[in-house]
């Protein structure tokens, strides 16, 4: 039997937990939970959630056909510079999401380099529409995808790639048929948690694809707005974005919370 | 329809230089120790490393062609298998890369798949099935696109002994029945003896000896060939019925030679005495017990002399002379035990 855990440890430990833990309950306590369902159902609240899910699914959808040739890429080929490369992707990861918005914005705004012509020879302008929000939450997200699927790629066996190849099979179709399903494991929990960060970006939306409700203002945005007027809306939203937290980490408890067992 | 093969690898510490002719319906092994190139050479066939290397079969050139499109079949070390598939898909999946439409490469795999006993298994995914099932699968998967050129890469290593005994007869048959070339690498003399029509032994990158397993097992040429079929191996220079060895030490022979040869004899043929023994014409000499090694059912000897020796001795022998490290016994020879050959 070991002697008792010391008291320097355990007091910072609970002390830490609580720290975590009690907001989360805090917002559970102050839910207003008899005019829930009816404000779930609100149009405010409604509109905010539809275009989250509809954003966040779409930012999903071009970080998979993007991001998971990229991940091959920096896994397989043998490209000079790969390291840089690699280390560039995950930039977005710790950069704060505002700076990628104001990025964004210098690139595809209206007088950006790229944006003034879009804006001159197609007519498209990205900033303060849906789509600059699904191309904001993208930016942020895609490194999440990009480094677990690249991590499965590295543990993938290589040498099934070259029975492949043995076997008459061109590269796309060894991708296809058995490079993506071995690694389709860490592609799905890469997708869910692309689809997670992207649903609660913030600060690169807003930047980038500003506030107008029904059209930009996805449900993080709407929280930090209802604060002002409507603290109970902010709360139902809260509870919404929690709940879908959990049910993530629930999905990939085998993956990511078990940990080395 | 001879494939040649001028093989040139090299990298970091390491060169491959080996020339290679395959006909067909010939089995040809590969046998070396680890590290001698044999995986190298094998790679450098199929196309999977870059190498200087040139092939050429019937007039066509073979060079810079990356593995998809040379004609070949590989059955790996650990069959890699593709688990998502069926072990019909997996047989299946060469005739469809090569453009075979589903149907007819269906029809096509279940026939391979028969022809290795395994029809019943054709829904099967590649973890259900044991090893021995999972090797005919990758040998029906390597032959599904009739290649010219099968390559074997220790196909029986991941077999535990008594799977591989029935494994390596029945994969005997199907190479038999193969007629394009076959080239099989392997570190196990068994292999090579039974399976191959000639055996080509690389150490180092370089060919040091190639034959049919008969010629091997009798007249070994380098230590490492010896060591594999189990043979007190020399050189030295014979005058008549004397052998001079290079490492020291004389033999007497039945059958006189002249000039550099080799001096070969099976441990089996080597005794033991406490004692010097008296009378017959015998090659006599002393030396000191420096390994005891335990086999199926004699006992292995190492002993240092002049020459050393390896001899196989019984149990009962070793109890008898009570057989310890560092013991100096006389060492006994028969003259017409002895083989040479010349060098």
């Amino acid at each position: 039997m070991r002697s008792r855990l010391p008291v320097v440890l355990v007091l910072p430990a609970v002390v830490g937990l609580a720290f975590l833990l009690v907001p989360l309950a805090g917002l559970l306590i102050k839910a207003p939970w008899a005019t829930l369902p009816a404000q779930l159902f609100s149009t405010e609240v409604g509109q905010a959630l539809r275009l989250s899910l509809i954003c966040a699914s779409l930012a999903t959808v071009v970080c998979v056909v993007l991001g998971v040739p990229l991940a091959w890429l920096l896994a397989r080929s043998d490209l000079p510079g790969r390291g840089v490369l690699r280390a560039l992707v995950t930039v977005p990861l710790v950069l704060p999401p505002v700076v990628g918005g104001v990025a964004l914005l210098l690139v595809l705004g209206r007088r950006g380099v790229l944006g003034q012509h879009l804006d001159q020879w197609f007519g498209i302008s990205l900033p303060f529409t849906t789509a600059g929000v699904v191309l904001a939450e993208a930016f942020v997200a895609m490194p999440f995808l990009v480094i677990s699927v690249e991590g499965a790629l590295r543990a993938a066996d290589p040498r099934f790639e070259e029975a492949a190849a043995t076997l008459g099979a061109s590269r796309w179709l060894t991708f296809r048929r058995v490079t993506l399903p071995s690694v389709m494991p860490g592609v799905v929990a890469g997708t869910v948690l692309c689809w997670a960060r992207a649903l609660g970006e913030f600060g690169a939306t807003i930047t980038f694809a500003g506030n107008f409700p029904g059209r930009t203002t996805t449900m993080p945005l709407a929280v930090y707005l209802a604060l002002e007027t409507d603290p109970d809306a902010a709360i139902v939203l809260s509870i919404v974005l929690l709940l879908v937290s959990v049910a993530v980490l629930a999905g990939l408890r085998d993956k990511w919370i078990s940990g080395p067992s | 329809m001879t494939l040649n093969a001028s093989l040139r690898v090299s990298r970091a510490g390491f060169s491959l230089q080996l020339d290679l002719t395959l006909e067909p319906g010939e089995v040809v092994a590969l046998l070396g120790p680890n590290g001698a190139g044999k995986t190298t050479a094998l790679r450098a066939l199929a196309g999977l490393i870059d190498s200087s290397s040139h092939i050429t079969h019937n007039g066509s050139t073979w060079d810079g062609l990356p593995a998809e499109k040379r004609p070949i079949g590989v059955v790996f070390q650990d069959y890699l298998l593709f688990a998502n598939m069926t072990a019909l898909d997996n047989v299946a999946f060469g005739l469809r890369a090569r453009g075979t439409r589903k149907a007819e490469a269906n029809a096509l795999a279940l026939e391979r798949l028969e022809q290795v006993g395994l029809a019943d298994f054709a829904k099967a995914k590649p973890r259900t099935l044991s090893g021995g099932q999972a090797q005919r699968v990758a040998l029906a998967r390597a032959l599904a696109t009739s290649p010219v050129l099968l390559l074997l890469d220790e196909p029986l290593a991941a077999l535990d002994a008594s799977t591989r005994l029935r494994v390596r007869s029945e994969l005997g048959r199907h190479l038999q029945n193969y007629p394009g070339h076959t080239l099989l690498v392997t570190h196990d003399p068994l292999d090579a003896m039974v399976l191959a029509d000639r055996i080509m032994i690389i150490e180092d990158g370089r060919l040091v000896q190639q034959g049919t397993p008969r010629d091997v097992v009798r007249q070994p040429r380098t230590d490492y060939v010896a060591h594999l079929v189990g043979l007190n191996f020399y050189r030295g220079t014979a005058h008549d019925t004397e052998v001079r060895l290079d490492e020291g030490g004389t033999l007497t022979i039945a059958e006189p030679a002249q000039g550099p040869v080799h001096v070969v004899f099976p441990p089996s043929a080597v005794s033991l005495f406490p004692e010097r023994p008296a009378g017959s014409p015998r090659n006599t000499w002393q030396a000191v017990v420096s390994g005891i090694e335990q086999h199926a059912h004699t006992t292995r000897v190492e002993l240092d002399g002049n020459p050393p020796v390896l001899a196989d001795v019984t149990t009962a022998t070793v109890a008898e002379l009570r057989l310890q490290p560092g013991d100096a016994l006389w060492v006994s020879l028969k003259a017409t035990e002895i083989h040479t050959y010349p060098r």
